[in-house]
């Protein structure tokens, strides 16, 4: 675990940019389209660094995420730590596909979160979101291979390992 | 699994039982920093604009303000002498009630919460007064209450959120009802009111001050659709929110006298919605022989 203390930084601080972009103010239009931007840095992390981001990380991300965002607290937190659980499954076959391929895969963890956000709010308090809601994940699939050609430089930057 | 099972727990907690406001407290403020850079770029706009304005558009702004000020003012005169009659026709009938509430103006972060709840954060918290349960105004009429507090913000949960709901009477007859949130920010509902009620589109509903946290008598809503099918025992009645609940940047948090006496302003009411009020006091009743006369003769006029 050497230089672990600086790693550790360095993958707090992409978790709290996340959270900043999404509660950053957007127009109101474009507030359903927001991609999950916890979830993907999630992604990124436990497919790159398994033994250090996993499911507990998930798990305390998502009650932040909730506190930050109003929702139930656990709403999210179960979402990341299912999510963060089949990343850490499926790491090593993830890692080498290509990117659109990648992009497929994350597609469908973003959608298993998302479908239990949705469930969640549509048992607690009886809302069906509209169509915007579905868009959401596609958004963040074709994100994808921005988010990780980033957070991968920034890994390699700060020799986080 | 274990993360599952206790984001299960969580859940259940706190939708059921709502025992994690603390919880919940303490995590708002641990988040604080992230809201306040969050909201930075927009406070730095609003400095900047502020700091660059030109000194003719602020004395003509400044002027502006002090002719609606007087306006305002004047109003207010015609006001003070309403509210002075009013207290002295209630001691008359030996139920007046103190009408002063205190107020403080908090101004909203431009934060964005999730998109399928309707909450706002407001730049005030503990370290101001503001407590939970706290009504909160605009400048038009009832926006919601404070959920949960931090030292230097607080949520607000507005009245179109699902799960608020707030008493309410109609302005023009006194008919009590609940007005419930549908998840849409221009839109109320009423699922109380039964088919043959006295509502009509475009009345006023006015909070009425029972459920113990709103101040009666704020504006909270225009009766906008009302659907009567005779199958139905409620008839379906939807309202607008007079509040502009997603334009305002300025609310109003109250503190509300204490000991406002519902119980007086409910005898209070009764006599002036025996036609209105259906529901509990029909149904009582039939089962009594003395009372019901001038019920039961004053309750078809406004249904037919």
């Amino acid at each position: 675990m050497s230089g672990s203390g600086q790693g550790r930084l360095v993958i707090l601080a992409t978790f709290c940019v996340a959270m900043l972009l999404t509660i950053l103010p957007m127009p109101e239009w474009a507030r359903p389209f927001r991609p999950q931007w916890v979830t993907l840095v999630l992604i990124y992390w436990t497919i790159a660094l398994p033994h250090r981001v996993g499911v507990g990380s998930g798990f305390v991300a998502g009650i932040i995420l909730d506190a930050l965002t109003g929702t139930l607290l656990g709403q999210h937190a179960l979402g990341l730590s299912i999510v963060a659980f089949i990343a850490i499954q499926l790491h090593q076959r993830i890692r080498v596909f290509p990117f659109w391929q990648q992009s497929l895969g994350i597609l469908v963890l973003l959608l298993i979160e998302h479908i239990l956000a949705f469930w969640l709010t549509g048992v607690t308090r009886g809302i069906t979101p509209g169509m915007a809601y579905w868009a959401v994940p596609p958004i963040g699939a074709l994100l994808w291979p921005w988010v990780f050609v980033t957070l991968r430089k920034i890994r390699r930057h700060f020799k986080v390992s | 699994m274990s993360a599952i099972l206790l984001s299960l727990i969580l859940l259940v907690l706190d939708h059921r039982f709502h025992h994690l406001q603390h919880v919940r407290s303490t995590l708002a403020f641990l988040t604080y920093p992230l809201h306040y850079v969050a909201d930075l770029p927009f406070t730095a706009t609003t400095w900047l604009d502020e700091t660059t304005r030109s000194r003719d558009s602020l004395i003509a702004q400044n002027r502006k303000l002090k002719d609606r000020n007087l306006h305002l003012l004047a109003e207010l005169q015609k006001y003070e002498a309403l509210q002075a009659e009013n207290m002295r026709l209630r001691d008359l009938v030996d139920s007046s009630f103190k009408v002063g509430d205190r107020v403080l103006v908090a101004e909203l972060s431009s934060v964005d919460l999730d998109p399928y709840k309707q909450q706002v954060i407001i730049k005030k918290g503990a370290a101001s007064g503001a407590f939970e349960g706290q009504p909160v105004l605009d400048a038009h009429a009832v926006m919601g209450q404070v959920i949960s507090v931090t030292p230097f913000s607080s949520t607000v949960l507005l009245i179109t959120d699902t799960s608020h709901a707030l008493p309410v009477q109609v302005l023009r007859n006194g008919l009590r009802t609940i007005a419930v949130g549908t998840g849409r920010i221009d839109e109320l509902k009423l699922p109380y009111l039964p088919t043959n009620s006295d509502i009509a589109e475009g009345d006023l509903l006015v909070t009425s001050g029972l459920g113990g946290k709103f101040p009666p008598g704020y504006p909270v809503a225009t009766v906008t659709r009302i659907d009567r099918s005779p199958d139905a025992p409620f008839s379906s009645v939807l309202a607008q929110p007079r509040a502009h609940l997603d334009r305002s940047r300025e609310v109003l948090l109250v503190w509300t006298v204490p000991n406002q006496l519902p119980a007086a302003a409910v005898d209070e009411l009764d006599p002036l919605e025996t036609g209105g009020t259906v529901p509990e006091e029909q149904t009582g009743d039939e089962d009594t022989d003395m009372t019901p006369d001038p019920m039961t003769e004053a309750s078809p006029e406004p249904g037919t």
